[in-house]
């Protein structure tokens, strides 16, 4: 039963893949959506087994890779940590599929689209139930692929596959970082699987190796090349550009992939390897400062972006962000909170933007929007829990998770969490302000849109509103009632052996100032976008004017993308242009083959000329010859 | 004595191609020619399986050896083969067949020479990799060359000639320090006799220099940066099947040659080189990547990237780890089937629209889209990606690279970003996109015969992404041997 989970998405993206053609494609969608709903259920039953039984289970399918020492099977892996990865990533997949039937109705190639989804579950689920690196490994790329595939599904825009493929070789780099990680783990323990390599951390935590010339700990950096692989899935700074370019792809893949379920695969790769970690105090602080400098950044640029998509993009690199300083302050368990509440609230915005984006006929830019709520009465409510979920107003999911994340580095007590900590509120308050910022911008206001009359823009159909509403459920109720559960400090914990806490976690409660300090800023912040982007919208636009170049810096994403663009693109076409034109040509050839003819073709062309037909030269020739030769003889 | 199954194996193709000669080479009767050859290569295909079931893993030794005396008290025909080498002839035997199927569409005229070239090809090819004998070795090893020379000079594009002798002028240069070696390798101790030669070992002093003449000839034949710029002049040139089998087995020779005779037969030599390899290979990954990046014509690109793969292949080598040489071993292979398909999903647009050139290409998916599927697959593979035997192939040779040495390790590791950056440039500007030219619009989908040729590779490529074991435990043993007794020999000296 545990297995037809991983396998019921491959079948239907089979199915749906290669004989979406005969079978046609509403038959398509149904076959996809149903089994993939299916997993859901099956997995949302693992979850309880595994809270009520305890249940878990190590499933060997069949072996992989063997050579020599280095022994890698297909597995599955049931524990909290992978049920609950299960439950998020089966039940947004099944929505989303549901939701796309819908929302594709006029595109072409469905059976297309609905088998890149189902696959990028399976591939998703071999990530998450993993019992060794290298099968998450397979995922990771897995994953990446078809996020390329989805991403420019519309093969015909130019946009859709340059972003397609910056999004799988930005992945590349982070999974450069973490493939030499796996590599430096099979060296050091000679395993690959977890629970061997977990139990054998202990034992290399003084060890020191010379990397690349420096002297580091080792177990400082196994951590940091797993991190670079986590930078990279999970769109952290530096290695974010190729989120919000992702927006390219359908809004359903938006979803799916770049909120709710992929981009968290970082995240869970730094909580599934909480035990090695743990030992690593350096690298967990950096972590945290990657993480909260992620969230801010792309709060700030969230702020005055104008693409509905994108400002969403943005907040899922925020949020990630703050899943990472979570981790980073030790408090795994919160991180996952966090990526499980996520994943409703943000998946439910996706989906809203995309009910909104399907009202307007494709249009995405929030200026060209306004004043539609009345129009859009469902879409609008759901996208209002959404966004009071993600801003964290009290006592819906976000608020629950965020609110634990802040508290949680500051008592870890040290510089870095009080800063963190800092940030968080900081970060917080912008989130909620770019949040209402789209809702008002969106559904305030006047009606701005030259291209479409308001009497055209119209409510979704029922199969994109269900999934909304489902998932608004989870938005609002995910929190509170897993709260305990999640991090709570119970007698039974429930994260059992998959998350490992060198020092238990502090139980101790903040100051009641500071409990309350988020939620007041959150709720303050509510009016004040209402004032400035209903009420006096002049006020904005005066105050970007007053800071341009600060503007403009939020505005392109703070020159990330132009510098990369010279950094790395263009300098190496230049040098792959260099290498070819002049190594190989000038220099290669030049003195090698070529150089070597032609030099013996110009001696041929001078020993021809002796030969020249006249006796008198012969005569002179060997005259020469023969008086040299008389010479050397004489002389010796 | 047991039923010669190497020799009929190197034997069948030649007497293939006899029997072509007695066909006639007229219209009309071009069909009889390609259904012997045809006929001959699939016969040889199954011999070779009926060889792999037969074939005991579990020992090291070499197995089904036949030895005759040639020149009395000189040199003896021998042959035998190891886990290591049987897959190698089983990758012959298997292209083989695949090429002949696509030569209808490709080669015009001539159809009856172009095939007896090709099945002498093969038959050189078994021979290079059962020979256990020096001098056997080095004349299948040359011999190679000829129909190879033959098949881009008559066969080939507008420059043919240039790369004909591009090719040969390379290729026999490193050649002939090679033969001296083996003449001298007999002065030394006496035998050509690989086997014999493993016991005794060859004395240290001797073999930096030998090392290095064989080197010379490996590494013009793999190719290795600085000794490569042949390879893409030769492929842009070569007609569809002389590029397959170019790349897919000629290529090949020289990594087997590396284990086999550098490994086996220099063991401090390879030691003492073994930072110049390194240094070589990963300039080959990186270099030859960017390089592949800027390439406007196919066929080019994707000779750049075997340069880059089959840098990965000496790297791993040279690790001297379980993990690296196996790794090289299943990268080969691997490189071996995807190569070939690479350079047959170009010929398939080549015929069609008789362009290599990227530019005039894209949006093909719209109107092909089963090639576009299938081109998808190899360019994957290509990459790299897990489930695909190149992932397979590559990371173990990296896992092994990194026991060895960090450094060239996470260098080595940058090509595979890179390689994911040319490979899907060139897909996307093939296959996604606009359809802009006109007369792509009229192109015609795969036919039956192409369908059948790269669904044939599609299925190992997946296959032994997600189960190499077979692979693996062919050469498991043989590997395994091969390290012990390097070691030993080490130890010994």
């Amino acid at each position: 039963m545990e297995l037809s989970i991983i396998f019921l998405p491959l079948i239907a993206s089979i199915i749906s893949g290669f004989f979406g053609r005969y079978i046609g494609d509403r038959n398509s969608e149904i076959v996809t959506s149903a089994l993939v709903s299916i997993s859901a259920l099956l997995s949302v039953h693992v979850l309880y087994q595994v809270i009520v039984n305890q249940y878990e289970e190590n499933i060997v399918i069949a072996t992989w890779i063997n050579s020599g020492s280095l022994n890698v099977n297909w597995s599955m892996l049931i524990d909290p940590l992978s049920a609950v990865m299960l439950v998020v990533v089966t039940s947004v997949s099944s929505l989303v599929h549901i939701y796309s039937i819908g929302y594709m109705s006029h595109d072409p190639h469905k059976p297309r689209f609905m088998a890149y989804l189902s696959l990028f579950t399976f591939a998703m689920l071999m990530l998450v139930t993993s019992d060794n690196f290298i099968q998450l490994f397979f995922g990771w790329e897995g994953v990446g692929l078809c996020s390329y595939f989805l991403i420019g599904f519309w093969f015909k825009k130019e946009s859709a596959n340059a972003a397609a493929i910056k999004a799988f070789v930005v992945n590349r780099v982070g999974d450069f970082g973490f493939a030499l990680g796996i590599f430096l783990i099979f060296y050091l323990f000679g395993t690959v699987n977890y629970s061997e390599v977990f139990q054998q951390i202990p034992t290399i935590v003084d060890k020191n190796l010379s990397f690349l010339g420096f002297e580091v700990k080792a177990i400082d950096l196994i951590c940091i090349l797993l991190f670079i692989g986590a930078m990279g899935k999970s769109a952290q700074i530096l290695l974010h550009t190729w989120l919000p370019d992702a927006m390219e792809g359908p809004t359903p893949v938006s979803a799916l992939i770049h909120a709710a379920t992929m981009v968290t695969a970082g995240v869970f790769l730094v909580v599934r390897c909480s035990p090695i970690y743990e030992y690593s105090p350096l690298i967990l602080n950096f972590i945290t400062i990657v993480g909260m400098t992620t969230a801010f950044f792309a709060a700030t640029v969230a702020l005055v972006q104008t693409d509905i998509k994108k400002i969403i993009a943005y907040s899922t690199c925020s949020q990630l962000g703050y899943m990472f300083f979570a981790a980073g302050v030790g408090a795994y368990n919160v991180a996952m909170f966090h990526l499980f509440t996520h994943a409703f609230f943000k998946a439910l915005l996706f989906l809203g933007s995309g009910s909104v984006i399907h009202a307007f006929k494709d249009e995405q830019n929030i200026n060209n929007m306004g004043g539609v709520w009345k129009k859009l009465p469902y879409t609008y409510a759901l996208m209002i829990i959404g966004t009071l979920a993600l801003t964290g107003f009290p006592f819906l999911s976000g608020f629950y998770s965020k609110d634990a994340i802040i508290e949680f580095a500051y008592l870890k007590g040290n510089t870095t969490g009080y800063y963190a900590a800092g940030v968080g509120i900081i970060t917080a308050f912008l989130t909620s302000i770019y949040s209402w910022r789209l809702i008002f911008k969106t559904f305030h206001g006047e009606y701005n849109n030259k291209n479409i009359k308001i009497e055209e823009t119209h409510e979704s159909p029922l199969v994109m509103l269900l999934p909304l509403f489902i998932l608004s459920i989870g938005a609002v109720f995910a929190g509170f009632l897993f709260k305990g559960l999640f991090i709570g400090h119970g007698d039974n914990f429930f994260w059992a052996d998959s998350i490992k806490f060198l020092n238990p976690l502090s139980t101790e409660h903040p100051p009641l100032w500071f409990l309350l300090l988020t939620p007041c800023l959150v709720l303050l912040s509510i009016p004040i976008a209402y004032y400035l982007f209903v009420r006096n919208k002049d006020l904005p636009n005066d105050i970007a004017l007053m800071n341009k170049p600060l503007y403009n810096f939020l505005l392109n994403k703070w020159y990330f993308d132009e510098l990369y663009e010279v950094l790395f693109i263009k300098s190496s076409k230049k040098i792959g242009l260099f290498l070819w034109k002049f190594c190989d040509g000038t220099i290669i050839d030049g003195f090698g083959p070529d150089g070597i003819s032609s030099f013996i073709k110009k001696c041929s062309i001078k020993a021809t000329k002796f030969q020249s037909g006249f006796i008198y030269q012969y005569a002179f020739i060997m005259l020469l010859g023969f008086s040299a030769f008389l010479t050397f003889l004489i002389v010796k | 004595m047991n039923f010669p199954i190497l020799s009929s194996l190197i034997l069948l193709p030649i007497v293939g191609a006899l029997f072509l000669f007695f066909t006639k080479d007229k219209n009309g009767n071009i069909l009889t020619a390609k259904y012997v050859a045809l006929f001959t290569t699939i016969v040889n295909f199954l011999i070779s399986i009926y060889l792999w079931i037969s074939f005991d893993q579990s020992t090291s030794s070499f197995q089904f050896i036949e030895d005759r005396t040639w020149i009395e008290g000189l040199i003896n025909y021998k042959v035998g083969i190891d886990g290591i080498s049987i897959l190698f002839i089983i990758l012959t035997t298997f292209i083989t067949p695949l090429c002949i199927i696509s030569v209808n569409n490709s080669v015009k005229n001539r159809l009856r020479d172009f095939l007896i070239a090709i099945l002498i090809m093969e038959s050189f090819m078994i021979g290079v990799f059962c020979a256990l004998d020096l001098v056997v070795f080095y004349l299948f090893f040359e011999a190679g060359l000829i129909p190879m020379f033959l098949i881009i000079g008559i066969w080939g594009g507008a420059r043919r000639v240039y790369s004909a002798f591009k090719f040969f002028l390379y290729t026999l240069l490193g050649s002939v320090l090679m033969l001296v070696a083996i003449i001298s390798i007999y002065w030394i101790t006496g035998t050509t006799d690989v086997v014999k030669l493993y016991e005794i070992g060859i004395d240290v002093k001797y073999q930096n220099l030998l090392w290095l003449a064989f080197f010379s000839s490996f590494a013009v034949k793999t190719p290795m940066w600085p000794v490569h710029t042949w390879l893409p002049d030769a492929h842009v040139e070569a007609p569809t099947a002389g590029s397959v089998l170019l790349a897919a087995i000629l290529l090949k020779m020289a990594g087997y040659g590396f284990i086999r005779f550098s490994l086996g037969l220099f063991p401090v030599a390879s030691e003492t080189f073994t930072p110049l390899i390194y240094v070589l290979s990963v300039i080959a990954i990186i270099f030859t990547s960017l390089i592949a990046l800027m390439q406007e014509d196919m066929k080019k690109l994707i000779a750049y990237s075997s340069v880059a793969h089959m840098g990965f292949v000496t790297l791993g080598i040279f690790t001297l780890q379980q993990q690296g040489i196996e790794g090289s071993i299943i990268q080969m292979i691997s490189h071996g089937l995807v190569s070939a398909a690479l350079f047959l999903t170009v010929g398939v647009v080549y015929d069609r629209m008789h362009s290599r050139l990227i530019s005039t290409y894209g949006g093909l998916v719209s109107v092909i889209p089963k090639y576009s599927i299938l081109f998808m697959i190899f360019a994957l593979a290509s990459l790299g990606l897990p489930g695909t035997s190149g992932f397979i192939g590559e990371f173990l040779i990296l896992m092994g690279a990194f026991k060895d040495n960090f450094l060239v390790a996470v260098v080595a590791s940058l090509g595979v970003i890179l390689g994911a950056a040319y490979m899907l440039w060139l897909y996307k500007r093939v296959v996604f996109g606009k359809l802009i030219n006109e007369d792509l619009k009229k192109i015609v989908d795969l036919n039956r015969s192409e369908y059948f040729i790269l669904s044939c590779l599609a299925a190992p490529i997946l296959f032994y992404g997600f189960y190499p074991d077979p692979l693996i435990n062919t050469i498991e043993v043989s590997v395994t041997d091969l390290i012990d007794m390097h070691k030993t020999n080490l130890a010994s000296k």
